[in-house]
């Protein structure tokens, strides 16, 4: 899922603080699930919001609103027939929902509730790690189901590095080295010979290097 | 026991701490509470393992928010007794009423009551 973290009160506070109505617009789908913008947290915030609004005396209309997805058409217009009730828009959904949004309702400022950051995996309860940098062009059946380009702060694809102690990163105490993993994991699997096999140079323009990247299925397309 | 505490109090019953939402700790500052405490079981002692450990962490998390948004985290409050500890409870009543005396009224409490009696707080 793609995690993101609630940003702080005050400078969600500072944004909006000329506003006269705002409307806190959640998202049903990973920010729900990493507890940083779904139904509870657009609740959370709107509470504050409207508390920190009365104690100044001011009549600040905060809607709330969660939709199943602010990544798709079909949702997004869900809110048109209320989007002009208000001024402007935090949105709580990652940088996709922020933006999507955004694009939609072209004359309505839409400002960000949490920081995007990566795309990972629930460890445990209250605890995210990135697992994927979305690099286009996947090598994990070589790799043994460890990524090197998001585990490893190189993204060396034919490590370890000197950095490599004790089973950790150079960068810090706790982060694992991804290239351990990944042997480790080869060594699990009976797989140690893929470990001899050279990785050629990747071909990173799948990867940001090539810009903004899109997918078109034609097939998909009506 | 008929022990006494404060009559300032309302009880709302939960079926574990653990059901206590950081929102349920929000809407009473909201409307105008001027404090709110959690009672849980003796962290150890929940039935449900982890509930009012739960419970302890959106204490917390909400005590942050209401500092950050000048309402006062100390007006709100968890703690734990085991649920034969009339003694206790009525202790951390007091406490409780004492602590809110101290800060004051809430100051959402204030503005509310401005508007109700046709304040130009608007």
């Amino acid at each position: 899922m793609i995690v993101a973290e609630k940003k702080p009160i005050e400078e969600i506070i500072d944004t909006v603080k000329d506003c006269q109505s705002i409307l806190v617009l959640g998202c049903n789908e990973c920010v729900t699930v990493c507890e940083a913008g779904g139904k509870k947290e657009v609740g959370l915030l709107a509470s504050a919001l409207r508390m920190h609004f009365l104690q100044q005396g001011r009549d600040v209309n905060i809607g709330e609103r969660t939709l199943e997805r602010q990544c798709d058409h079909e949702y997004l217009e869900e809110i048109r027939d209320i989007i002009d009730l208000y001024e402007t828009v935090v949105s709580i959904a990652c940088g996709v929902g922020v933006q999507f949004t955004a694009e939609k309702y072209q004359t309505k400022p839409v400002y960000p509730g949490v920081n995007t950051l990566f795309m990972g995996a629930n460890e445990a309860r209250g605890v995210w790690s990135e697992r994927c940098q979305g690099c286009g062009q996947c090598l994990l059946a070589v790799s043994g189901g460890i990524c090197p380009v998001s585990r490893c702060a190189k993204r060396i694809l034919n490590g370890p590095c000197g950095g490599s102690s004790g089973g950790k990163c150079e960068i810090h105490k706790d982060v694992p080295c991804g290239w351990q993993l990944i042997i480790d994991r080869l060594k699990a699997l009976g797989r140690m010979d893929d470990y001899e096999k050279i990785t050629p140079i990747k071909d990173w323009s799948s990867d940001r290097a090539g810009g903004p990247r899109k997918v078109v299925r034609e097939d998909l397309k009506l | 026991m008929r022990l006494s505490y404060p009559t300032a109090i309302k009880i709302i019953r939960v079926p574990c701490t653990g059901k206590v939402d950081t929102l349920h700790l929000m809407r009473p500052f909201e409307k105008g509470a001027d404090g709110v405490y959690v009672v849980g079981c003796r962290e150890g002692d929940c039935h449900y393992n982890s509930g009012n450990f739960r419970a302890k962490a959106r204490v917390e998390q909400t005590r942050k928010v209401l500092d950050t948004i000048g309402i006062g985290g100390q007006r709100l409050q968890m703690y734990n007794l085991s649920s034969s500890d009339g003694p206790s409870f009525a202790r951390f009543a007091e406490e409780m009423q004492a602590r809110i005396v101290a800060a004051g009224p809430n100051p959402i409490r204030t503005v509310l009551e401005k508007r109700k009696n046709g304040g130009t707080q608007r």
